[in-house]
């Protein structure tokens, strides 16, 4: 035994005589996870939420989360001797007196933005591969939130320099709880310790956005973590993966080397980003001041489709019994985005409702192969993308010289028009692509060799693909749709037959595809 | 033959392939000095952030392209920490990738479901335990149990109402009154109809008293934008043109909608437009809205101009500005 070997071995008993951690860790140092980059966007959000809580933790040494107004005579000459609120000078100062200061905001700007983008990507391999299937609704639901409050916390995040365009930002959000039918106005004053902007906004979010969420993303983050480690990974088809097994690399050490090497890459791409590209150059748009704006006003992408939802819709408010309701608010700020969350949150239930699939799944779908869910993906996402695209009209209009008015009227329109539309050639596409992939599997790759036959005839080699390509290309299951009965046993029409008439209508769109090829199909073109 | 259909089979996890290094030794040393290179430029990116900390001045600029006029210090700092972390991360996913081992194992999943035993066991468990407890019997302790528990909940919500003051008719009242002057914004200047031109904009404020400066939660209600037109433009009815002077207008600078600063005019148009989310507004027509989400126009202020010859404002503001809000009543 080397020295090395006792002294690790006098530490490991230490620690296992008062943890019993050799019997899990035992187990745990070989867990079995399958590669595919794709299980790796998951990664980029959590690390990008360790790089926040390093850069946001050097942030508050500097940063005074006070609205108390203050005399700027800091080193940025532009805005000295002018009024401004002490979040806004520290912000300043940071920015240009803390050596690295500015290059930890970046960073910190920058890998919020990433961990939103992560999220958003993960949720989308999460939806499009099925993966949020039986047994892992707790942890779709889960990320769902995470998404929410990242959301939240990015909006927080950037209102707290409190320079104009943040807290242009704010004022928005006071309308919207203004808005709130019956106890509006009283939240608002509640929220801002009296009238808008007050002095008490920054230094409330601030606890919020340093302590409370936070604490919040960490239990959840854990929970989500954890979950994950237990239910092991799903993974996608191919030769010797079944949905009893698992098929990867052991933890340790490649998975580790790898895990832990990546958090490093994304840490060193966020500090690229905040050493080259300038972001929320605050000093540029002075303090806030209510009666002052810029033009081109733009909030961060993960709220743009927010703005842009606001921004088209009509003009509608109606004053019932000298009350006001503002549905121009309430119907964009809070009800869409409160049934398209509520809906994605509920999905995995709605989607197992259709299929009636009550089983575990572990192996992922190909999107091809699932084409309604596919679409409908499709078709949120599209909906989204309008959103957005007009929560930057103005940017659009000025850029490619059109009238902002135009820019607005094909948002309106096409917020109702583009995704059904999107979806149904989604729909089409995955159909099609299974009958490529029957084909493959029957007639083999072309090989772009063409040969002449003796009468003349051109005709081009198919080459058969090998086996593992045809398992993979076939491993998917092929559900019929719900035999669901309209009538029972006896011919009488069973209680809740629209609910089963709807449901039964949504499992045969469901279930519609390309008949996967068999050995038998195979056999029968052997013959020929 | 059987007429069964038949799936296409499962032929089973690929043979390993072996990695250059796991036979040839010349690679394995080759990729063994990569990851070291890997490792060392990492150490040199942390030396280079040392070096810009201390010795590069935070005054010094560059210019490099497609970057423009860089921040030498601020530049180097960041290349220097992006390099130190990246190639850390580089160096182990190479290490892994070359010449950790690289063959895939199976590990076999359990369902998530207990066993039948294990969940007859929990339920015996818990009902025992419950009964033990009398739960179910002693209805007294239950309910006021319950009822403890639901009061107790609502202490926060009591504690939280020191949040902020009741909004009262905070939100209907401006500091402006009959006979304000309006001063501008910024420089706090009196300001008469003739240092207005036909086309100009000017943004402005109640006349303000006393030592401490003026609230923002004050100026969120009284901007003031006021414009000046010729008089034959106007298409007003005749009690809204009284409460313009010669061509002049006022007009909430909040926006009716969710009460940024309307602060984009185009003369040419006449047309008022919010920044945030674009409603239009027709200034000869009473600010009507146009285009854009806002619901109603921007409340108009009654200005004349006192003996002196100065912008007065004739009266307060006839209803709320900024954004609506559910005890405004038009």
């Amino acid at each position: 035994m080397t020295a090395r070997e006792r002294v690790a071995g006098t530490v490991a008993n230490y620690v296992d005589e008062r943890t019993g951690a050799a019997k899990w860790m035992k187990k745990n140092l070989t867990k079995v996870f399958p590669d595919h980059w794709s299980f790796l966007l998951g990664e980029i959000a959590l690390y990008s939420f360790v790089i926040l809580l390093l850069s946001g933790t050097f942030l508050t040494f500097w940063f005074d989360p006070s609205q108390r107004e203050v005399l700027y005579d800091g080193a940025y000459e532009p805005l000295q001797g002018l009024h401004m609120s002490a979040a806004y000078a520290s912000t300043l100062h940071i920015s240009f007196e803390v050596r690295g200061g500015l290059l930890m905001r970046q960073i910190h700007h920058w890998a919020a933005l990433i961990f939103m983008a992560a999220i958003v990507v993960h949720l989308m391999r999460v939806y499009f591969t099925g993966a949020f299937r039986k047994p892992r609704e707790f942890n779709w639901i889960i990320g769902v939130g995470l998404l929410t409050l990242g959301i939240v916390e990015g909006f927080l995040g950037y209102s707290l320099p409190d320079d104009l365009l943040s807290g242009t930002g704010i004022r928005i959000a006071e309308a919207i709880i203004q808005a709130l039918p019956v106890v509006g106005s009283y939240l608002a004053f509640f929220a801002f310790g009296g009238a808008f902007p007050g002095e008490a906004f920054i230094p409330r979010i601030f606890t919020v956005h340093v302590l409370l969420l936070p604490g919040i993303f960490l239990a959840l983050i854990t929970v989500h973590l954890m979950l994950v480690w237990y239910q092991k990974h799903t993974q996608w088809p191919g030769p010797g993966r079944t949905e009893k097994n698992v098929v990867g690399y052991p933890l340790m050490p490649a998975y580790m080397a790898k895990a832990g090497g990546f958090f490093f890459i994304v840490f060193g791409v966020t500090a690229f980003l905040g050493a080259v590209a300038s972001i929320n150059p605050i000093w540029l748009y002075g303090p806030y001041s209510p009666g002052q704006i810029s033009a081109g006003s733009q909030p961060d992408w993960y709220m743009g489709w927010l703005d842009g939802l606001v921004r088209m819709s009509p003009p509608l408010e109606s004053y019932i019994f000298g009350y006001t309701i503002s549905w121009n608010i309430l119907i964009p700020g809070l009800i869409v985005p409160g049934i398209l969350f509520t809906g994605m949150a509920l999905y995995p239930f709605i989607e197992s409702w259709i299929t009636g699939d009550k089983r575990e799944h572990h192996l992922l779908d190909r999107p091809r192969n699932v084409p309604n869910r596919t679409a409908l993906g499709v078709m949120s996402l599209t909906f989204m993308l309008v959103a957005l695209i007009n929560g930057g009209n103005d940017i659009i209009a000025t850029t490619f010289h059109l009238a902002i008015n135009q820019v607005m009227w094909f948002s309106r329109i096409a917020i109702f028009v583009l995704p059904p539309l999107a979806f149904v050639v989604t729909k089409r596409i995955c159909l099609s692509l299974q009958r490529a992939d029957r084909e493959l599997v029957l007639h083999g790759r072309e090989t772009g060799r063409l040969l002449m036959l003796p009468h003349g005839e051109f005709v081009e080699v198919h080459e058969p693909i090998s086996p593992e390509l045809a398992w993979k290309l076939t491993a998917h299951e092929q559900a019929p749709a719900l035999a669901l009965e309209d009538v029972d046993s006896r011919g009488v029409r069973r209680a809740g037959g629209l609910k089963n008439k709807l449901r039964k209508r949504i499992s045969q769109a469901n279930a519609e595809s390309i008949a996967k090829p068999t050995a038998n199909d195979l056999k029968e073109i052997e013959h020929h | 033959m059987s007429n069964e259909i038949e799936a296409i089979k499962d032929p089973g996890l690929p043979a390993h392939v072996h990695r250059k290094a796991d036979t040839d030794p010349v690679a394995e040393k080759r990729a063994e000095r990569q990851v070291a290179i890997l490792f060392l430029i990492s150490a040199l990116g942390t030396l280079l952030f040392i070096y810009a900390y201390y010795f590069v001045a935070d005054d010094v600029f560059v210019f490099l392209p497609v970057l423009g006029n860089t921040n030498a210090h601020q530049l180097l700092l960041g290349l220097g920490l992006a390099i130190a972390l990246f190639f850390i991360g580089a160096a182990a996913i190479h290490w892994a990738k070359t010449l950790m081992p690289d063959e895939e194992v199976i590990a076999m999943r359990h369902t998530m479901r207990s066993d039948d035993e294990d969940r007859d066991a929990l339920v015996k468990t818990v009902k025992e335990r419950a009964g033990a407890a009398g739960l179910g019997r002693r209805s007294l302790i239950k309910r006021s149990m319950g009822l403890s528990l639901g009061l107790i909940g609502l202490s926060p919500l009591v504690l939280l109402r020191d949040l902020g003051p009741l909004p009262g008719n905070d939100l209907t009242k401006t500091s402006w009154k009959s006979g304000s002057r309006l001063v501008t914004d910024p420089g706090d200047r009196l300001i008469r109809p003739e240092d207005l031109e036909v086309g100009a904009v000017a943004q402005v404020l109640p006349e303000h008293f006393g030592e401490e400066r003026r609230h923002l939660s004050d100026i969120a209600k009284d901007a003031v934008l006021l414009i000046r037109i010729r008089p034959e433009e106007f298409q007003l009815s005749p009690e809204r043109l009284s409460w313009t002077y010669d061509g002049i207008i006022a007009f909430s600078k909040i926006c009716s909608h969710m009460g940024c600063a309307v602060a984009l005019y185009e003369q040419t148009t006449k047309h008022l437009l919010c920044p945030c989310h674009q409603s239009t507004f027709d200034v000869p027509r009473a600010a009507k809205v146009i285009f854009g989400p806002a619901a109603r126009p921007l409340p108009q202020l009654a200005i004349t101009v006192d003996s002196e010859g100065y912008l007065i404002a004739q009266k307060p503001f006839s209803e709320p500005v900024g954004p609506s809000f559910w005890e405004r009543s038009s």
